[in-house]
């Protein structure tokens, strides 16, 4: 403990009291738990899925595991039905994965090369939504 | 022949110094080009007896011709001979690729004696067409059946406006032919369907899929895995754009990734969600440089892959995607897709979308809820009280739209009924026509889809009274005033 408040960084911060913070432990801990209880990841719509969530194409999220510990991609999926889709969200899934027409892609690779629904996330995971396009 | 012609640039050519030296330099020159011309007629000679031959044991049938894919007796693209050499002309011609160190003589030879079918001569096919007739395809077929129209020109850039109204395939043709005579430009003016698919597909080495609806996808797909062939899939729509090889080398195909179809409502159309021109085309030139790698042998063709282009925020990405399916009821395990399942399969039903690109005709509301376009303009002329609701989204209004009519598009008509009932009852007060009446509410849109389901609406929620005018501002375009724009 003493070693370790003597690497304390210039700046860092008290979250409790807004001052400069002596006690380094307590920044460490208060890191941790944000992490147990949130994951950080991108979500990305495409092929005019954006548009079921205002248009807007890249959602910057944080999910809690869904037991404290893991998030899967159906309980991302479930997340994200009540949290981003605004309209139709039979375009967007049918049961509790997506609907046919629908590429999910987990960190730029196909899900179907993963678990698909089973799949477990980590922090910072891209996870993209395309529609597939028909025009031309 | 062109012989005399290099005879006479022979003559014409100034004299030099060192004449020994320079004669000596153009005999062997001359020597040269005489061996590629001779190289040329042996093949044609080669040529027109397999030709001969194939008209003797006159075969039609798809087994054959699929394992014939290499050797289309009927196509011997001039310049190139047996052993890979080249001719003069096709060495000018093609200079720039035979100087890549990664493409070269071979990769030229392979493209000239190689063929590829374009299906759609759209803003996908418009570029694919164009450059792969520039770099030297031997044979390139283009299949349509559509004509040449205003609003195509935006995008479907192999098209010129002296075209308007000729069909898309003659259009089309015209243009390859203008840019590299020797190139056999193959014309299928007819629809590609279950019933002429197989016959058309067979003769070419490598599909481009250019069309722009999901029947015709799928339909594209089993063809090319029941022949073999290879398939260069590309999809634009809005400011984004798809790109895929499928069927490649063990390869997935289009149903290994989506063997359910997508729910009708989930296919958007150009015509309907826009498009910006440029984003087909990048699409359309990816299409084409695929397709040579895949004739030419050259580097690693998007198999396995899939590039999602978003032209808005300039963001490529080149993501992985499953193999081939062992459950795939194309090319899987147990698939049964044959040339006979093939040719009577129901590609409209499966997918529950038409293969033509004509827009829907609704028909929900009975008659006396509608009214024409000219019957409107009547009443709009003996000043009747009434109010106009246009339901179309507001971009559209933005467009063009008919004076005093309110902007509520369909989707938020549900939360702006009051707007409705205070109008109706401004004009109501306004006019003067026996208050018992009150003012009319007709509803318009594009085509008369929207106005149909508003009217449906209206009616639910007691404004009884509404009507929606037939064909929308199309007919109102059409009937009544043929200078107000359509789009
Ligand atoms: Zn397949």
């Amino acid at each position: 403990m003493e070693s370790l408040s003597q690497t304390i960084r210039p700046g860092a911060v008290n979250f409790k009291s807004g001052i400069p913070n002596n006690n380094f432990i307590e920044e460490v801990l208060l890191c941790a738990n944000l992490k147990l209880l949130a994951m950080q990841l991108t979500l990305e719509f495409g092929g005019g899925l954006e548009l079921l969530c205002n248009s807007l194409k890249i959602h910057k999220v944080n999910v809690d595991p869904q037991d404290g510990e893991k998030l899967t991609m159906k309980h991302l999926l479930a997340w994200v039905r009540t949290n981003l889709i605004k309209e139709r969200p039979e375009m967007f899934m049918k049961g509790d994965s997506v609907r046919p027409g629908v590429l999910v892609l987990i960190n730029d690779c196909d899900w179907e090369l993963s678990e698909q629904l089973d799949t477990v996330l980590e922090e910072d995971d891209v996870v993209v939504f395309i529609s597939t396009l028909h025009g031309g | 022949m062109p012989v005399y012609m290099s005879t006479v640039r022979t003559l014409m050519e100034p004299n030099g110094n060192g004449l020994m030296a320079d004669e000596e330099s153009k005999i062997c020159s001359e020597i040269e080009s005489l061996e590629a011309e001779k190289a040329q007629i042996d093949l044609r000679i080669s040529a027109l007896r397999a030709q001969l031959n194939s008209c003797n044991s006159n075969s039609n049938s798809v087994r054959k011709e699929e394992s014939d894919v290499t050797n289309s007796g009927d196509l011997r693209p001039t310049g190139v001979s047996s052993n890979g050499q080249l001719s003069a002309d096709m060495v000018y011609r093609y200079s720039r690729h035979l100087l890549l160190p990664s493409f070269g003589v071979e990769a030229q030879a392979n493209l000239l004696t190689s063929s590829v079918l374009v299906i759609g001569a759209g803003g996908l096919g418009s570029p694919a067409l164009l450059y792969l007739t520039a770099c030297g395809v031997g044979r390139v077929g283009i299949v349509d059946h559509d004509v040449v129209e205003l609003n195509n020109l935006q995008r479907q850039i192999i098209h010129n406006e002296a075209n308007i109204g000729r069909s898309k395939v003659e259009s089309a043709a015209a243009a390859c032919r203008a840019i590299n005579s020797t190139v056999q430009i193959v014309e299928h003016k007819e629809a590609f369907r279950t019933s002429n698919a197989l016959e058309i597909m067979s003769k070419y080495d490598i599909v481009i899929d250019a069309t722009d609806n999901v029947p015709s996808r799928y339909m594209i797909n089993d063809c090319c895995v029941v022949l073999g062939k290879p398939l260069i899939s590309g999809a634009a729509l809005g400011l984004e754009g798809q790109l895929t090889v499928y069927n490649y080398n063990g390869g997935p195909c289009y149903r290994c990734l989506f063997p359910t179809p997508p729910p009708t409502t989930a296919c958007q159309r150009c015509s309907d969600s826009g498009v910006l021109g440029v984003v087909p085309g990048v699409i359309g030139c990816l299409q084409a440089l695929e397709a040579i790698k895949v004739a030419a042998a050259v580097g690693e063709p998007l198999s396995g892959r899939m590039l999602l282009l978003d032209a808005l925020s300039a963001r490529i990405r080149v993501v992985k995607i499953r193999g081939r399916s062992l459950q795939c009821e194309a090319c899987g395990e147990n698939a049964t897709m044959t040339a006979q399942q093939f040719r009577y399969f129901d590609y409209e039903k499966f997918t529950q979308s038409p293969l033509s690109t004509s827009p829907l005709k609704l028909n929900l509301l009975p008659e006396d809820a509608r009214i024409t376009s000219e019957e409107y303009n009547e009443r709009v002329v003996k000043g009747e009280a009434h109010v106009l609701v246009d339901v179309r989204p507001a971009h559209h209004c933005k467009i063009v739209s008919l004076p005093n009519s309110i902007n509520i598009p369909l989707g938020s008509l549900e939360g702006r009924l009051s707007e409705i009932s205070a109008s109706l009852e401004r004009e109501g007060g306004n006019k003067s026509v026996d208050a018992s009446q009150g003012a009319s509410l007709y509803v318009i849109c594009r085509r008369g889809n929207d106005s149909q389901r508003a009217v449906e609406y209206l009616h639910k929620m007691g404004f009884t009274s509404a009507k929606d005018i037939i064909g929308g501002l199309e007919s109102w375009a059409h009937d009544v005033d043929p200078k107000f724009p359509t789009y």
